[in-house]
């Protein structure tokens, strides 16, 4: 279906995009064909979303430029996008949820009738017409607020048909989704493919990418690593480029004999989050949870922690019960969690570097109820310098430092407290190499010195390098736990996907 | 030497406290009678109330909430008041019972804002007509006013019968201590916390509920205080009394520098707002400007208050932007 | 797969929706009958007349108010809109008897407009929330009010009678001012209903950051919300000068809380993207009735305002419960988890 003069319906050529010193993408490229499905692959991080977000015209790229039918193109606003023929489903939905979902579709070009009245039947007879297209059961006339993220998605991929889009970005579509409604989803974009339409996939299932794309762009730490027909790669070659290094290149854990039970979770269990989940760690353990994203794992150490709450199952610390949704209690019980989002958990970001690493124990810092400063000023130069955080000043906005400096705050902030139990979510994700390798020795010497470390992670080759067990979550459960010796990439992510899936 | 303490001193801040100076200087050179003894006494009983309920504000706003019924507390508490004096209670007796009536009148703004998780916005413009309307309701439109002249008269003299009004000595007590409170202890490092990023705030521990349940009750509980002093000033209980006060305290305290979208913000910052208000609206009075027309310079400088700042903030960006491109280029 | 559920689901939802004007009517009936029963002369053709005339006013600025507050924004100032266009047209009209009605009521139209244009200016490019905009113009516009007024006061002696005439005038037996009043309702409700910008007024209120994807023009669309309410604040004025005939500067102060409350009591969302102005007009009557029964019931007039102030709350929290509701309904429900 390739136009006969081979100019791509879009290309990305050379892009450039940073925020603050950081660069999120460097000169990538990569060219979408009509009639192709071209997948984006990369860790967290990488900077597939910058791309999303420039293509989507909420990003500009610094450098570089987007070519639309061989022209070049500067999108001011989602809208140009959107009329050049560009649509976007993001992983999370975007709809009006007060609205019906026939509306939803019609929303920017309600077609008019007379005295320029929006036409309300033919906007209920559109969507019905584009939901028979695409094969799916939804009411036109029911509100968008409570559809699940499948039929959400089909609702946006309608959305896009009916604006006339000759390209769709598909940003981790299936993450959420279940083996039925992932084969209903392929299907439609099949037969958008067919008819014509330029398809960029992205998703961390290669099982999908090998099943559904023609074409693969490679991406890691913003920069572009290769594009190649899907046919030529195989599975362990596209992880290595993506990965980019071997698993002996990072820090490895030192080994600990293991002390006494400190953290057991028990039926751990909350309604649409995780259901029945049972662990133990002990000191001077590191478990993993693993899975992908979307199977409940932050949702868990957020309940364990008492930040959201359970709706059964309980948490003991060293044989204590911990009180439930309670984030003080879990710290008086000697818990500390570094949190998924470093920018909206886990720091406050107009607040100094010094108030953010000792916003928990403010409490304990002041003198006669007071804190002038002081305490707060030593405090926090002994954990970052402990940490080798590189700052200019300590009332810096801790929002002004690199995204690996910013995480050393936060590690130094729940460090401070002395914890028993340490938990980190996701505790590398989006910082450079060097830093990595600082987090993951500082982990090993917390499990040495007898910290109970729980770690979520995306990243395979941290799970693999760090982790004494790893327990593997699917759909909210604990379907797997594996110790050091049999955990495996193979094993870890047959277990994660559940459906016999690693090619 | 640290420069985090330099730099809460915010340029806002300087301007506000420089502003108001110059306010002072002008009027006290251009306007009669500003400069007398006798007016600073009015010019304190005026700021007085505004600057009493401006303490809780600026912990409320800066934790990114608002609470608009301060002055129908106000007027509901001098109503009580009054008719409790009627009933023959002793003022020893009523005074705190009507300050704790306000801390339950706030009370009621925080359970429905943390249990019910309502916007504070919609919350307090509900109570500023609940309570407003609860006032008549106790008062009518009647007035008390044969109040005792040992209570009407310490809020309207000095010290020892001196110059310093015993109402600025109290005023400067409490703004101490919200001072000390919100820029020297934990709980003012939550207030912030908070309302720069209330998730953030949640997962380091801080309880937010609760905090914000105790600033709605501080607030109500101050302005009850208010509602006396109120009352006992003019020596007349009504039901209006006070009516648009929220506006005055609102205006303020933005102001002042503190952020409407919270988490940013200074108590001298909002004293210097407070003087500055009071001061122009009691110059212009005494040029004879009615109390109504007053109402547009205080409207006018709410708006003003947060416009500036994000003028500013929108031309610092595309100079930003600009130079970047600049740098870029070469 | 919850699609299969959709058609139960959406009977659900509409049936809350319809819940909210249903409850309105019955409440209504069961105080009006209350109150009938109590005392007859409440349903006596004057009574009627001076609810529908009373609810009139309150209606034309609750419609302006859905609007404003579906977009999720509030407009506080149309109290002082509502004194600022009967102050000065009635100035005009007194210094000109001669002038037609329409010309009248345009003018006060005119006036709101600006005043609901500046409030929009603000809001969107000064990136100032629209509660401290229009609570500073709130003040500003009642003191350009005080200002023009000098503490002067129109009394209907000195207006002219055609003017006055008009509140007496009906077409039908039905009084002008009802008939602008369903006019205007009716208007803005098409406009909601059946036309691409109310669409948009709705779907900015849902999501303003999917508004924003979707290429709805945000700014435009506030400054017309803004604008209606404005003018139908303009509007009000001028009907109640001519209703009431004595005009000072203070007219229709505290006017915004009941506006809001009727709005919100009629089943606008605070949070924007719900409510119809049907909702809203029927929240102006309720309220309207309330405060002619308890003069019927020989109740103290002074619990009008603390019951205005207790139905605002009692709406948020309704509103607030069947949110909750639904999330709960949904989160059971959910994918992952059975």
């Amino acid at each position: 279906m390739a136009r006969p003069d081979g100019v791509p319906l879009l290309e990305v050529s050379d892009v450039t995009k940073s925020f603050g010193a950081v660069a999120a993408v460097r000169g990538v490229s990569f060219p979408l064909h009509a009639g192709e499905a071209h997948a984006l692959v990369g860790e967290n991080g990488a900077g597939k979303s910058t791309i999303v977000k420039m293509l989507a015209g909420v990003h500009r790229p610094d450098r570089g430029a987007l070519l639309v039918d061989g022209d070049p193109v500067a999108f001011g606003s989602p809208g140009e996008a959107k009329a050049a023929g560009i649509a976007v489903i993001y992983q999370e939905p975007t709809l009006f949820p007060d609205l019906s979902v026939a509306e939803n579709i019609a929303m920017g070009r309600h077609p008019v009738g007379r005295f320029g009245m929006v036409d309300r039947a033919a906007v209920r007879r559109e969507a019905a017409a584009l939901f028979e297209r695409l094969g799916v059961r939804i009411d036109p006339a029911r509100p968008a607020r409570g559809l699940s993220i499948a039929d959400q998605q089909i609702v946006e991929i309608a959305k896009a048909l009916a604006g006339r889009a000759r390209v769709l970005v598909m940003d981790e579509p299936t993450a959420a989704l279940t083996g039925v409604e992932v084969e209903r989803l392929f299907a439609v974009v099949r037969a958008l493919c067919a008819d014509g339409a330029a398809v960029l996939f992205i998703s961390h299932r290669f099982e999908e990418i090998t099943a559904l794309c023609q074409r693969v762009t490679i991406m890691r730490d913003g920069a572009h690593v290769s594009t190649d027909p899907v046919a030529g790669l195989t599975v362990p070659e596209m992880v290595r480029r993506m990965v980019g290094r071997e698993l002996d290149a990072l820090f490895p854990k030192q080994d600990v004999d293991p002390g006494e039970v400190v953290l057991r979770v028990a039926g751990l269990s909350r309604a649409g989050a995780f259901a029945e989940v049972t662990f133990d760690v002990r000191a001077g353990e590191i478990v993993a949870l693993a899975g992908l994203v979307g199977s409940g794992r932050s949702e868990v150490v957020q309940a364990v922690f008492g930040v959201d709450k359970r709706d059964s199952g309980s948490v003991h610390v060293n044989g204590k019960a911990v009180r439930p949704a309670s984030p003080r209690a879990a710290m008086a019980a000697g818990m500390a969690l570094v949190p998924e989002d470093r920018r909206q958990q886990g720091l406050v970001m107009d607040l100094s570097i010094q108030r953010n690493a000792t916003l928990p124990r403010s409490g304990a810092l002041a003198g006669l109820g007071f804190l002038f400063g002081g305490a707060e000023r030593r405090e926090a130069r002994r954990w970052t310098e402990r940490l080798q955080t590189k700052y200019g000043d300590l009332g810096d906005p801790v929002g002004t430092l690199s995204g690996g400096n910013q995480q050393k705050v936060v590690l130094a902030k729940w460090l401070a407290t002395e914890p028993a139990v340490l938990i980190v979510d996701e505790p590398t994700r989006g910082i450079d190499v060097g830093t990595k390798a600082e987090v993951h020795r500082l982990m090993s010497e917390l499990a040495a010195d007898g910290v109970a470390v729980v770690m979520v992670s995306s990243e395979l080759p941290e799970v693999l390098g760090m982790a004494d067990r790893v327990l593997v979550m699917r759909e909210g459960r604990v379907v797997a736990e594996l110790a050091r010796a049999e955990a495996t990439e193979e094993s870890v992510m047959f277990a994660a996907m559940g459906q016999g899936a690693v090619a | 030497m640290s420069s985090d303490r330099l730099r809460r001193i915010s340029w806002w801040d300087v301007a506000i406290i420089a502003i108001t100076l110059v306010v002072l200087l002008v009027a006290a050179g251009a306007v009669d009678n500003f400069g007398s003894s006798r007016n600073f006494g009015f010019l304190v009983l005026d700021l007085l109330p505004i600057a009493l309920i401006a303490l809780p504000m600026t912990f409320v706003v800066i934790t990114g909430e608002i609470d608009l019924s301060v002055a129908s507390t106000l007027g509901l508490t001098s109503a009580v008041l009054g008719s409790l004096w009627n009933q023959g209670l002793p003022m020893e007796t009523i005074v705190p019972l009507c300050v704790l009536l306000g801390a339950v009148l706030g009370a009621v703004n925080g359970l429905f804002v943390t249990v019910f998780k309502l916007p504070s916005l919609a919350v307090t413009i509900g109570t500023l007509a609940l309570f407003r309307g609860l006032a008549f309701v106790v008062l009518g439109d009647s007035a008390v006013a044969d109040f005792p002249a040992a209570f009407t008269s310490w809020v309207t003299g000095g010290v020892g019968g001196g110059p310093i009004p015993n109402a600025l000595v109290l005023l400067v007590v409490l703004a101490a201590v919200a001072g000390l409170v919100l820029h020297a202890t934990p709980v003012g490092r939550a207030v912030f916390a908070t309302g720069a990023n209330e998730q953030a705030a949640r997962f380091s521990g801080i309880r937010v509920d609760k905090l914000k349940f105790w600033l709605f009750v501080s607030s109500g509980a101050v302005a009850g205080l208010a509602g006396v002093l109120w009352t006992l000033r003019y020596s007349s209980a009504r039901a209006d009394n006070g009516v648009g006060l929220e506006l005055a305290v609102v205006a303020a305290v933005l102001l002042g520098g503190v952020s409407i979208f919270g988490g940013k913000g200074a108590l001298p910052g909002v004293l210097a707002g407070v003087v500055l208000l009071a001061t122009l609206q009691n110059a212009l009075r005494l040029e004879d400007v009615t109390n109504e027309s007053l109402n547009i310079v205080t409207g006018v400088l709410l708006i003003v208050s947060v416009l500036l700042p994000n003028l500013g903030r929108s031309l610092r960006a595309t100079l930003r932007r600009r130079r970047l491109r600049a740098a870029r280029h070469t | 797969m919850s699609a299969l559920k959709a058609p139960p689901a959406a009977a659900w939802w509409s049936s809350v929706v319809r819940a909210r004007e249903a409850g309105i009517v019955l409440a209504l009936v069961a105080l009006v009958a209350y109150t009938a029963v109590s005392n007859p002369r409440f349903l006596s053709g004057q009574s009627v007349r001076d609810i529908l005339l009373g609810t009139s006013i309150l209606a034309v600025l609750a419609v302006g108010q859905a609007v404003v507050v579906i977009t999720r924004n509030i407009d506080l100032s149309v109290g002082s809109v509502l004194g600022l266009s009967a102050f000065t047209v009635g100035s005009v009209v007194q210094d000109n008897p001669g002038l037609p009605v329409v010309v009248a009521l345009l003018a006060g139209v005119g006036i709101g407009v600006v005043c609901g244009t500046l409030n929009a200016l603000l809001v969107r490019y000064g990136q100032v929330p629209a509660l401290v905009v229009t609570l500073g113009t709130l003040y500003a516009f009642r003191g350009v009010t005080y200002l023009t007024a000098g503490g002067q006061q129109i009394t209907a002696d000195e207006l002219p009678r055609a003017f006055l005439g008009f509140a007496d005038a009906s077409v039908l037996g039905v009084p002008w001012l009802v008939v602008i009043a369903v006019a205007v309702t009716v208007a803005v409700g098409v406009l909601l209903r059946n036309y691409r910008l109310g669409r948009e007024l709705y779907a900015m209120g849902s999501s303003p950051e999917a508004a924003a994807l979707v290429g709805i023009k945000v700014g435009r669309n506030t400054l017309v919300a803004f604008a209606i309410s404005g003018a139908a604040a303009g509007l009000a004025g001028v009907l109640f000068a001519v209703r009431f005939g004595t005009i000072d500067a203070a007219a229709g102060t505290g006017y915004e809380l009941n506006v809001v409350a009727a709005a919100v009591v009629g089943g606008v969302a605070v949070f924007g993207g719900s409510g119809t102005v049907w909702g809203a007009a029927l929240g102006a009557l309720l309220l309207t009735v309330i405060g002619s029964s308890l003069t019927v019931l020989d109740i103290d007039q002074f619990w009008q305002q603390a019951i205005v102030g207790a139905l605002i709350l009692l709406a948020i929290a309704i509103d607030r419960l069947v949110a909750l509701r639904t999330a709960r309904a949904l989160r059971k429900g959910g994918p992952h988890v059975q």
